[in-house]
């Protein structure tokens, strides 16, 4: 059996070199979050943040997390049409790798949100955004971010499989976009009510923007960025697994 | 003469419904088989088996010798599947879904093949234009060459012509004889009678379950009385005007 991982991911990349819109919108939402947050929201919520604190710096984490939360959906589009097309059914046929389908899948998924990522971080430098962090704080926050990205990218996989239409298989990335909002992203916990503060800080974004944040900032991360990674790996883990049963039972 | 396809006894069902009840037919090699039958009536599980996407409840089925249960990835070596809906991708352009599958299947003169292929099928002329903006025949004609790719001994045409014009699908019907000429064996299902009449050595009709006759089309012309001989005007079909108003059309 040939590995065609490759091959199947060059095809992909083609896609999105060609309809650049998969990058851009991603990124375009975000932006203008970012800009609403600094220029809008941010005079009156850092009121309730310390003094020296840069607002563009805070709210920063959060928003690459909603980037992501946008672009996987695309990442479900593109299965679910391939499985549309027939084009599974030819793989399928083929002599090649089937798990390999997949996988060209989940890299391009993560390569198009690492250059959504990327956009979102110029623009923030461009607006104030600075850091003092080094090689290895910027390395760690590289990690999470791959680790954030293919968690949800696993997440993404089970509805652009078994979804019977389009919305469908793309409908789910909605709530996962509005999950930085109840989190530690845009304000500090404290401000808000008790119930909903403890799904705040008990939720996975807040951890990982807590960490990132942290990183960014040259501060000490403290268990913030093991409770990050475990929520990483454990979604990963089970997403895989129904992701790969839908995908049998798919064939 | 050796078979390219054995199907022996298979069953199917998908969850109360027994879909196939129990298909036996063969496939002798260099040969065009067609599977008749009307929708629903299992043209489409046979041929998921017989490309292993599918695994029967009972029976067996071989393909070049292979057990499709136990021996998929010789299977897979073997055959070609183009299905119901063109398998191919919409934002590269025809060659560039050539050059893609040749890569897929491990030609290593990858150009070439696809250089070939869109000579073949007349798309040279197309080549460098995206998929998306094919014509329907086109799209199948590409549809086909791509399983063509490799050069498979058995080729699956899951109803090729279903939703083209008339102009696409004679184009289809020429692209499958020549296929026919060159040596592979092909599995074709339809619901056009006609259809399984042109291009056919043989046909097996496929009926709730069960094939319910198979042989040439003399060998089942036979198993209805005599023809008898009636004169009767012949009208132009709309078909014959259709394709005549073109013709003209296209000649000035």
């Amino acid at each position: 059996m040939k590995n065609t991982t490759g091959v199947l991911f060059g095809r992909l990349m083609k896609h999105i070199l060609r309809s650049p819109d998969t990058i851009i919108t991603v990124a375009l939402m975000p932006i203008a979050m970012m800009l609403m947050f600094v220029y809008v929201f941010g005079g009156a919520v850092k009121l309730s943040l310390a003094g020296n604190v840069n607002y563009v710096n805070y709210q920063l984490p959060g928003i690459l997390l909603m980037a992501v939360a946008s672009g996987i959906a695309y990442t479900a589009m593109r299965l679910f049409m391939d499985s549309q097309q027939g084009l599974f059914a030819r793989f399928h046929s083929m002599p090649i790798k089937r798990s390999s389908v997949l996988w060209s899948h989940v890299l391009t998924s993560l390569i198009s949100n690492m250059l959504t990522i990327v956009i979102i971080f110029i623009i923030a430098l461009v607006m104030g955004f600075r850091s003092s962090a080094g090689i290895l704080a910027w390395l760690a926050v590289s990690g999470i971010l791959v680790l954030f990205t293919l968690a949800l990218t696993w997440v993404a996989v089970i509805p652009g499989i078994t979804g019977k239409t389009m919305e469908g298989a793309t409908g789910f990335s909605y709530p996962l976009i509005f999950l930085p909002f109840l989190s530690s992203a845009f304000v500090p916990t404290e401000t808000m009510p008790k119930v909903i503060r403890v799904f705040a800080e008990n939720q996975p974004v807040t951890s990982i923007v807590d960490s990132i944040r942290s990183l960014l900032n040259s501060e000490p991360v403290g268990n913030d960025i093991f409770i990050a990674l475990a929520w990483c790996a454990g979604i990963i883990i089970i997403a895989y697994i129904f992701a790969m049963r839908a995908y049998k039972r798919r064939i | 003469m050796e078979k390219a396809i054995e199907v022996k006894s298979l069953k199917k069902s998908f969850r109360d419904t027994e879909v196939l009840k129990g298909v036996d037919f063969e496939v002798e090699k260099g040969s065009i088989l067609a599977l008749l039958g009307s929708n629903g009536a299992g043209k489409t599980t046979v041929v998921n088996i017989l490309s292993t996407l599918l695994a029967p409840d009972g029976g067996s089925a071989s393909v070049c010798g292979f057990d499709v249960i136990t021996q998929p990835e010789k299977v897979r070596e073997n055959i070609s599947l183009t299905g119901q809906f063109a398998a191919v991708d919409g934002i590269l352009t025809g060659r560039e879904n050539l050059i893609f599958i040749a890569k897929l299947r491990g030609i290593k003169n990858f150009a070439q093949t696809a250089e070939d292929m869109l000579k073949r099928f007349g798309l040279s002329d197309a080549a460098n234009k995206r998929v998306g903006n094919y014509s329907g025949g086109m799209v199948r004609r590409l549809d086909i060459a791509m399983s063509l790719v490799g050069s498979p001994a058995v080729i699956f045409l899951d109803e090729p012509t279903t939703g083209l014009d008339p102009e696409g699908r004679l184009e289809v019907w020429k692209t499958v004889k020549d296929l026919a000429n060159s040596g592979v064996t092909i599995l074709l299902t339809t619901q056009y009678l006609e259809e399984a009449e042109q291009l056919a050595d043989r046909i097996a009709i496929l009926h709730s379950g069960n094939i319910i006759a198979n042989g040439t089309l003399e060998e089942l012309q036979k198993l209805f009385p005599p023809a008898k001989v009636e004169y009767i005007e012949k009208q132009p079909t709309l078909e014959d005007i259709f394709l005549s108003i073109i013709g003209k059309k296209e000649e000035k």
